[in-house]
């Protein structure tokens, strides 16, 4: 059984107990444990199932790398799936359920699948559930949704907040063991500013654990002693800026890092933001990543019981955790003798180590034999033993095919296939790797690292991350890197030679892909190269057999490498089996890509603070709460609310709209029209600027005029329209649509900036200084001349002109332009002035009947005039021409956007379909984008349509349906009938008339 | 070839699975085809099978230079529909959506086609109208849309937050028989179908010039050697401007970095797939439960198959206001593909200036679902020299000013 010793653990507080449940079974642990290792304390071997097969799944490694432990962390809003146990650091309270199973975890019914795994190899779903067709979405698909997948999915809001942080650095350094540290160390002393991360709560990474066995010293200490000076150093220096629990996460074009922090995982209740964004640029970065041990390949290595042999050592130094009482140690290389070691210096059993080299270690082994542990060289693991947990293992010769010598009972296997150098942030952004075959292991290639805007390098790997793996490589590699990163960053470090590590050496590890060598195809069916994905030996070998050659291919086919851990502990493995396949070398076979981020990282992270209200903060306008209050249904337009309508209490909001054109029209409405564009383009190149821009010419406008210009793009399609003022000689101020104004400003300093650069013109954009306010009706005047100030008279300001002046006090400037077709003048007044000009125009407009009016009622009057709004009539493929528009075409102007497109064939194609007015023939109204039903079908057997319905209402003034559409041939069949088919089954026929519905003279607004 | 079945995976498990063929040969090019395909992408192979299954041209080689389906068919969201505005686009997607429902059974191989149900969310009341319009539209052209109100969305998308304070669901655009499939499978699918019929996909080749006899083409320079042709279709996506630079013409085209993103996988907890192009973010789940997620375009052009990371920040934004269950859910894994937009936002698929030379390109960030299509009428214009499916999405479109834009009616479009 797996349990906690009496002694031991440098990183728990056994005077510090912590109360947690798994499937709600009452535990303890320790502070400073991980929930990994106090599930081991209280001998919770099995902890999951895999993701295929249901297999019962154990713990297997002990950091970042852990394919296996995954639970269902906590409840309700902090409810969470697929937290990796050996990542997630203990606290009181916390609440863990296994994955993946039904109903329990020791009773999984899923669990069948195993016994089914002959007929289950990599890719069998592409070659069946074919027949019959309509069983895959109603049988097949649903049955397999349902066995797949892994934590529950979360149901709440979640309440924790996330941060984003900016961070600038000369250098940062990712990975705090011993090489971050001393690479930190070597690089600081130039004076950079120097950022140091750590992914877990504590420096030092493994130097500590596996210094116990050999009594190594760095510079005569151990190794705990050093990092703590180390990290004593560092945090002394003003310089350097240091963090754990802060994981590298991904690296970016041109030196953009990104670093994940979690702050309060280990304390939720404390107050505060869960986890940060660092979003980080630097100049150079060194990655101390360390290096991942692989598992080694033979049958039942998938059973709860078989570790990572560094892991079990892990446990067993870091939180005084025993695996299992007998541990098998199984392994390639020398490093596992480390565990062996550790074990019987713990006083656990080792009954033998098998070692797969024919002549065994070096110094490591001659220890581990004077302790009198037995070691096999030149031996395998058959198979293990067991099934929810390792009851034993079957020895046999490693190169031979699998006959079992020996078994020996054991309920725990320490498994070691050396040595893989993190390489992942190298890689994200281009750096390349060369196969290291002493080591045999992919590491960074220094000659070709990913590269900045310089085209010179940005990462350096350092240490064990670089295949430095010995402890004295190690340091040295680091101190190098140090020195090189602060260099390339342009610093000068001093040159101090690297602290001096006394370790035990090594002997060569000698590669194993495959336990025994010749193991049939029995074994290799039991041979787990993916633990969570349930990915075999024998898959990726029938991956290659059937033609998934590229090693893309092979992990597509078969998913090795697809799971949570993103290949961490299966990848080199399955490609040196996918290469043995194909009898080629490994590196010509070559990794997949590496993508960040490195471990899973939180959605809320990359998300940030902006969520809810501030997810793309609301723009209000300065009477915006007056709406608010005063019954506004508001409308997203752009990134404004505007108010739809001002519903009164017992009316609709259709109703409401229907009073508002009324009221408009017989008395007087008033219109926040502060959301609308207002770009002010000046210099002495203006004129010129805005006749490139307007179709119409701009340049010749009067000082004191106004003009509704419109604009197309360079294709020729309308984009937007808007009245133009010109304020003075070399100032003009271009009204754009609401949802329109960043899009033009962007538009016109788009072609300032890379067209006509020389020209001299600036455009600043004041939507947000002004508020304006539309007075519109017959008792417009009456209600600014009530206020006293300018002479807004029809003689001092006639139809299509503007002046600067007062009004009732308020600075304002007056246009007189009409959107609806009344009597109308827009206000614009300084947006701190807003909410006051808009309280004394209602104060003041009582008496001649005034009331606010919203966008629906906008809408309606521009309807029942004929104009054209903006996104309704236009669509990005409507020109001018087919609205109508032909008189807003400068004929004069030698050129101006869009003006060549519509020269083109198809623009001026008498076919297109042109602007017309539609009246149902009972009244009703037309449905919104309903299509105009012409002859027959075309060529791809769709419905011929000959015109389509643009803009629809319900007209109070007319009080019948009206419409506005584009027809074919529209303008020249007045008064015919045209249907058009509703989605609602009925068909609508209109007839086709004038689109100016109302006072098509224009006697009502220029009084 | 054997056919795929669940007796033949019994009879394979009897023999350890010893007895399966090779999915596709792995064959040396020969000298001369009387068809050379360039890319072997879903559209790529794809025209390649109807040049054999509808025309009876099987002297021909599909040329990739890495490995087939890995550029942006296996690296896209799969999102499969048809409910396009514009006639020749809805008439082209909706014979590829109808593809897609046997394609399995043509292929016999099971590409997983899902017609879960897609949502467009319709979040302002442009939008709304915008989609009221394609759902006219749609009922003329065959394709089976409705409009929704925002109760039916609940319905079929539990974990929808209808009431985000910035941009309520107002209704959506419902296609019950979108939905999508499994993009590898296509990919091999076709590919197994080609070779089957004797066609060579020729793999790890690259192209590298085009050679022509005058004004025609008379082959391909490739990293393998020359081969030649009498006609040659040019099928490589995010790298249509190289391969059209060769052949000595230019095209409309920029080719920019798309982004999409896969959580951790968790239990079925979304069963259709949800477009939300308002706050730009699209997700669905996939069989093996990770939530697939469809990020922004870079607004720069590039080659890199990787991407700037604010853009996925603002699409994971855009989902936890639609979906508030994502903030608690991990990234697992995010990636870049290189896509080819035209100034439209359509395809090309159509002669060129050079004779015998075909294009199929400018599907952008919405090619997935037109792959079975658009082999169908891009094997019949080469065969045939044009076809209705195609005829509208031609190079002279640009100088006629004939656009077909879709964007009227969706931001974007997967
Ligand atoms: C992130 C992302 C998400 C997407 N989501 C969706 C979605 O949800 N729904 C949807 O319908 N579409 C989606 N798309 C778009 C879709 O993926 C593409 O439109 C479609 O896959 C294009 O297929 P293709 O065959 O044209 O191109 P590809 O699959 O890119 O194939 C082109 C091939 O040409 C090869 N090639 C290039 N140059 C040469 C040369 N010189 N010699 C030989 N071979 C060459 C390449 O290696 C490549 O294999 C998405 C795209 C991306 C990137």
């Amino acid at each position: 059984m797996s349990t906690r010793l009496a002694s031991g653990g440098r990183l728990i507080d056994r005077s510090k107990q912590v109360q947690f449940t798994f499937n709600g079974k009452q535990m303890r642990g320790h502070a400073g444990d991980t929930l990994a290792s106090a599930l081991l304390a209280n001998d919770q071997m099995m902890v999951g199932r895999s993701f295929k097969y249901h297999r019962p799944r154990g713990i297997v490694a002990s950091g970042a790398e852990e394919p296996n432990a995954l639970i269902n962390m906590g409840e309700g809003a902090r409810f969470e799936p697929n937290q990796r146990a050996t990542t997630t650091e203990l606290f009181n309270g916390l609440v863990a359920q296994s994955q993946n199973h039904w109903p329990s975890l020791e009773f999984d019914i899923g669990a069948v699948n195993t016994y089914f795994s002959r007929f289950l190899p990599a890719g069998f779903y592409y070659k069946m559930f074919m027949y019959p067709r309509a069983f895959w979405k109603h049988v097949y698909e649903p049955f397999i949704r349902q066995s797949a997948g892994l934590g529950r999915a979360p149901k709440q809001r979640d309440q924790d907040t996330y941060e984003h942080f900016y961070h600038f650095a000369d250098l940062v350094v990712i990975g705090g063991g011993v090489a971050g540290l001393q690479a930190a160390l070597a690089a600081a002393t130039a004076g950079q500013s120097v950022l140091v991360i750590e992914q877990t709560a504590d420096w030092g990474g493994r130097a500590p654990v596996d210094g116990v066995a050999d009594d190594s010293t760095i510079d005569g200490m151990d190794a705990d002693a050093w990092v703590a000076q180390a990290v004593a150093k560092l945090d002394a220096m003003d310089n350097v800026t240091m963090r754990t629990r802060t994981m590298g996460a991904g690296v970016y074009d041109h030196g953009y890092l990104l670093a994940y922090e979690r702050l309060r995982d280990h304390a939720p209740e404390a107050k505060g933001p869960r986890h940060r964004l660092w979003r980080i640029r630097t100049k150079q970065i060194v990655t101390a990543t360390g290096a991942i041990e692989r598992p080694l390949s033979f049958a039942g290595n998938d059973l709860p019981g078989v570790m990572l042999a560094a892991a079990l050592r892990d446990y067993v130094v870091n939180y005084g955790v025993s695996t299992g009482d007998r541990t098998v140690v199984v392994t390639n290389n020398d490093d596992a003798y480390r565990t062996a070691i550790v074990l019987k210096q713990a006083g656990l059993e080792v009954p033998v180590i098998i070692d797969a080299r024919p002549e065994g270690g070096g110094a490591l082994m001659a220890k581990a034999r004077d302790m009198g542990i037995r070691v096999d060289t030149g031996r395998a693991i058959a198979k293990v033993k067991g099934g929810k947990r390792v009851t034993g293992v079957q020895i046999c010769a490693q190169a031979g095919e699998g006959s079992v010598l020996e078994e020996i009972p054991c309920d725990a296997v320490a498994m070691s296939g050396g040595w893989s150098p993190v390489v992942h942030l190298w890689s994200h952004c281009g750096g390349k790797l060369i196969w290291d075959d002493a080591q045999a292991h992919f590491r960074p290639d220094p000659s070709r690292p990913p590269t900045g805007a310089s085209g010179e390098g940005f990462v350096i790997a350092a240490g064990s991350a670089n295949g430095a793996l010995a402890l004295d490589a190690a340091l040295a590699d680091a101190t190098a890197a140090g020195v090189a990163a602060a260099r390339a960053a342009g610093g000068t470090p001093d040159d101090a030679p690297p602290p001096k590590a006394d370790a035990l050496g090594e002997a060569a590890l000698a590669p194993v892909w495959m336990m025994p060598q010749g193991a049939n195809i029995k074994l290799r069916m039991k041979s787990w190269l993916d633990f969570q994905n349930d990915v075999k030996v024998s898959d990726v070998q029938l991956a290659a057999h059937e033609g998934f050659e590229s090693v893309e291919h092979a992990k597509r086919y078969t998913t090795l490498g697809m799971a949570t851990d993103q290949g961490k502990l299966s990848n080199i493995n399955g490609l040196a089996i996918l290469s043995d396949a194909l009898g080629q070398p490994i590196p010509v076979t070559g990794t997949t890509t590496f993508r960040p981020p490195y471990t899973p990282i939180s959605m809320g992270a990359i998300a940030g603070e902006a969520r809810g209200e501030i997810f793309q903060p609301l723009r209000r306008t300065p009477m915006h709460d007056w709406h608010d209050a005063n019954g506004a249904d508001w409308e997203p337009v752009g990134h404004w609310r505007r108010p739809y309508a001002f519903v009164r209490n017992g009316e609709t909001v259709n109703e409401a709209v229907m009073r508002e054109v009324r009221n408009t029209r017989e008395k007087l409405g008033l219109l926040d029209a502060s959301t609308l564009g207002k770009l002010i383009v000046k210099g002495p190149d203006a004129g010129r600027f805005l006749d490139m821009m307007y179709t119409n010419m701009m340049s010749t406008l009067k000082p004191g005029k106004c003009r509704y210009g419109l604009m197309c793009s360079e294709n020729g399609f309308l984009s937007d329209d808007g009245v133009v003022a010109r304020i003075d000689d070399d100032t003009w101020l271009c009204h754009t649509t609401t949802g329109g104004a960043d899009r033009i400003h962007a538009h016109m300093e788009e072609w300032l900036q890379t067209e006509w650069w020389d020209w001299k013109v600036y455009v600043a954009n004041v939507t947000e200084q002004l508020a304006q306010v539309a007075v519109v009706g017959p008792n417009a005047r009456k209600l600014l001349e009530k206020l006293g100030g300018m002479d807004v008279s029809r003689e001092a300001l006639g139809f299509m002109e503007w002046a600067d002046g007062t009004l009732g006090g308020f600075d304002a400037r007056v246009y007189r332009i009409s959107f609806s077709g009344e009597l109308s003048y827009e206000v614009a007044v300084p947006a701190s002035q807003g909410r006051a000009f808009w309280d004394k125009l209602m104060e003041a407009g009582k008496e001649f009947g005034v009331m606010p009016y919203g966008t629906e009622a906008l809408h309606i009057m521009r309807a029942e005039k004929g104009f054209i709004m903006i996104g309704d009539e236009t669509d990005g493929t409507v020109i001018p021409q087919d609205l109508g528009l032909d008189w807003a075409l400068s004929k004069k102007k030698e050129d101006y956007l869009g003006k060549r497109a519509q020269q083109r064939s198809h623009m001026t194609d008498p076919n297109r379909w042109k602007l017309v007015g539609l009246e149902t023939v009972d009244g009703s109204v037309l449905p919104d984008g309903a299509y105009a039903l012409g002859n027959g079908v075309n060529e791809n057997g769709q419905k011929v349509m000959i015109g389509r319905v643009t803009s629809t209402y319900h007209s109070p003034t007319l009080n019948r349906g009206i419409a506005m559409g584009l027809v074919l041939h529209g303008p020249d069949r007045m008064g015919e009938v045209l249907d058009f088919p509703g989605t609602d089954g009925k068909t609508y026929k209109a007839k086709i008339v004038s689109a100016v519905f109302y006072d098509p003279e224009g006697e009502k607004q220029n009084v | 070839m054997k056919r795929y079945s669940a007796f033949a995976i019994a009879r394979e498990a009897a023999r350890y699975h010893s007895g399966w063929e090779r999915a596709w040969r792995s064959p040396e090019p020969k000298r001369k085809y009387d068809v050379i395909i360039v890319g072997a992408g879903g559209h790529g192979l794809a025209t390649a099978y109807y040049l054999g299954k509808n025309f009876g041209i099987t002297n021909v080689a599909v040329i990739e230079k890495g490995w087939l389906g890995g550029g942006n068919t296996g690296r896209n969201t799969t999102i499969i529909r048809s409910n396009y505005l514009q006639d020749p686009s809805a008439a082209i997607y909706e014979k590829s959506r109808s593809l897609y429902e046997t394609m399995s059974q043509d292929l016999n191989y099971n590409v997983m086609f899902s017609p879960r149900g897609v949502i467009m969310l319709a979040q302002t009341h442009h939008e709304v109208r915008g989609y009221q319009r394609t759902a006219h539209a749609n009922a003329l052209q065959g394709v089976t849309t409705e409009f929704i109100t925002p109760q039916k969305v609940k319905e079929l998308v539990p974990i929808i937050n209808l009431a985000g304070p910035r941009y309520p669901v107002l209704g959506g655009l419902w296609q019950a028989r979108g939905g999508t499939a499994r993009h590898d499978a296509v990919a091999w699918g076709y590919a197994r179908a080609c070779s089957d019929m004797g066609m060579d996909i020729i793999q790890k080749c690259e192209v590298t010039g085009v050679r022509r006899d005058g004004g025609r083409v008379a082959g391909v320079d490739t990293t393998k050697g020359p081969i030649d042709c009498d006609k040659l279709g040019i099928v490589v996506a995010g790298h249509s401007g190289v391969l059209a630079d060769m052949a000595g013409f230019r095209l409309p085209i920029e080719s920019v970095a798309l982004q999409a993103l896969v959580s951790e996988p968790i239990k079925p907890c979304m069963d259709v797939v949800v477009m939300a192009n308002t706050v730009h973010g699209y997700m669905s789940q996939s069989d093996k439960g990770e939530m697939v997620i469809g990020g922004g375009a870079d607004g720069y052009n590039n080659y890199t198959q990787r991407g700037s990371f604010h853009h996925i920040e603002e699409t994971v934004r855009a989902l936890i206001e639609t979906f508030p269950m994502v903030s608690r859910l991990k990234m697992l894994r995010q990636w870049g593909g290189i896509v080819d937009m035209t100034g439209d936002r359509s395809p090309i698929l159509s002669k060129t200036p050079v004779d015998g030379v075909f294009i199929n390109c400018g599907w952008g960030t919405g090619g997935f679902k037109a792959i079975p299509g658009s082999g169908w009428g891009m094997a019949e214009l080469i065969a045939k020299g044009r076809s209705p499916l195609t005829d509208a999405f031609s190079l002279d479109r640009f100088k006629e000013g004939r656009f077909i834009d879709e964007s009227v009616a969706a931001g974007v479009a997967h």
